[in-house]
């Protein structure tokens, strides 16, 4: 009689991969868009009369911080629906930690390259700005929030905390923007940001920032997809590894075997 | 069983927790001592007394922050020690008074502890307390305490029970209680007069310390039940 081993079965009946023919479509769209990226950013578009090559760093900078908070967004809506929702759906749990996760690495480019900005341009890597402060403490809140979804727990424990949790710091987000505000307008007259927006952008530098822009939440859409399907399989792998342990436990006690 | 009502749980959870430290005095024989042992290494940190007389108020909401930290630690810990507040959930208590009995206890501790600190802060780094100033300084302290507790006792409440989450506690509320660290510390500059600032310019903080608290009071009060459900 021929019998495969239980564990072969299962893990023949896991999916293989979490590419998907969206998915490869979707990666060969960002890839496109990021050498289309690259060659408008560091080479058709021109340097800036004032802060020459460092604006390419802006590129990168701004397509960045619009990926981080869109993730966020992700996050926020995906924790709302998970809250609220009849289904307590841990699917679109997974996804909240699959966009938070992502918003976190963006983040973290936005702000060195920020700073790497800052220190080219100003002569400083930070400067005690409400939009500056706020994302910092943005940044540190999601590892907080990340770290909240890493505790023990059920799936169902960990979805429900980290849903309340990525519902605070949205709480969180205004709060801190007002009190940096008004405590800067207390200490300073008008900082370099303030004053940075009247500049007016030259089309091809626009359009670069375009392309950036639709770049960058391509990629968001990819990496969410893919890190969303390997959260799912991670659970399952956890799944069978507890039903597997319960099983083993059960045949030493002799019992399921009558 | 006569329904107990909301008000009668939140007034039992404010006593235990109260008749906790009155048997155990952890806050008064560590926390405290701790608290002015901060302030006196902010002060080896920082040399100058001029120096020390203009940052006072910042100095004093730090020593704040980091000892509420401890303090709710503390008091979690003895909620989480035998399951107490996994037996209230399955006994069918309502979280809500169970939240606002355990951050009416905290406040109390906190402003004890704000009191033992602006002493220390008069004693160590000779600030004054000018006589209009004190009904700021007051208001201040209510308020942004009403607000920290708020905050303390949600992610208290994520932190109780299980081993390992206590490192969690610090890196989930100092970025939330930032707004009141800026808030607090400039209301009460304004009150002392330190920094060289009006009385007049310490009230629009009021407005932030306020609304922080009622925001996180009422986001606490939704947000506890699903987070110490386990």
């Amino acid at each position: 009689m021929t019998t495969i081993s239980p564990q072969r079965a299962e893990i023949s009946s896991l999916p293989r991969g979490t590419g998907t023919r969206a998915t490869r479509v979707i990666g060969i769209a960002t890839i496109v868009m990021i050498a289309w990226l690259a060659l408008f950013g560091l080479v058709l578009s021109p340097a800036d009369r004032d802060q020459g090559d460092s604006v390419r760093i802006m590129y990168v900078h701004v397509p960045s911080v619009w990926l981080a908070y869109l993730a966020f967004i992700v996050t926020a809506v995906c924790s709302a629906i998970h809250l609220f929702g009849k289904r307590h759906s841990l699917g679109v749990d997974r996804i909240a930690g699959a966009s938070a996760e992502i918003g976190v690495v963006f983040m973290a480019v936005t702000l060195v390259t920020g700073m790497l900005w800052g220190r080219i341009t100003w002569g400083v890597y930070w400067q005690w700005d409400a939009r500056l402060t706020t994302t910092a403490l943005l940044f540190v809140s999601y590892i907080g929030y990340l770290a909240v979804r890493g505790l023990d727990g059920t799936q169902q424990q960990r979805a429900r905390r980290s849903a309340v949790i990525g519902l605070l710091v949205v709480l969180e987000i205004p709060l801190v923007h007002w009190s940096v505000r008004l405590w800067r307008s207390l200490h300073q007259e008008a900082t370099v940001l303030g004053t940075d927006l009247d500049v007016s952008l030259d089309g091809l530098m626009l359009f670069s920032l375009f392309v950036g822009v639709i770049a960058f939440t391509l990629l968001f859409l990819w990496l969410v997809l893919h890190r969303s399907r390997t959260l799912t399989m991670i659970d399952l792998v956890g799944d069978r590894e507890l039903d597997r342990a319960v099983m083993a436990r059960r045949a030493e006690g002799g019992v399921g075997n009558a | 069983m006569a329904e107990v009502s909301r008000l009668a749980i939140a007034r039992a959870m404010f006593e235990k927790d109260m008749r906790v430290e009155l048997r155990s005095r952890v806050i008064a024989y560590q926390i405290l001592p701790f608290a002015a042992l901060v302030m006196v290494l902010f002060a080896f940190a920082l040399d100058a007394t001029n120096v020390l007389t203009r940052v006072a108020p910042g100095l004093i909401w730090l020593a704040v922050l980091f000892s509420m930290i401890i303090i709710v630690q503390r008091t979690f810990a003895v909620e989480g020690a035998d399951g107490a507040l996994e037996a209230l959930q399955a006994a069918g208590v309502d979280p809500i008074p169970v939240y606002w009995g355990k951050w009416a206890a905290l406040v109390a501790q906190l402003l004890v502890l704000e009191l033992l600190l602006i002493v220390t802060a008069i004693v160590l780094y000779s600030i004054e307390v000018r006589a209009g100033g004190i009904v700021l300084l007051v208001t201040t302290a209510i308020s942004a305490t009403c607000g920290l507790a708020a905050v303390g006792t949600i992610y208290g409440g994520l932190a109780a029970g299980v081993s390992g989450r206590e490192t969690l506690l610090p890196l989930l509320v100092l970025p939330v209680a930032s707004p009141v660290l800026i808030g607090a510390t400039r209301a009460v500059e304004a009150a002392l007069g330190t920094g060289g600032t009006a009385m007049t310019e310490g009230w629009p903080w009021l407005g932030l310390l306020s609304v922080f608290a009622v925001a996180f009071g009422v986001g606490g009060s939704f947000a506890f039940g699903p987070l110490i459900e386990d």
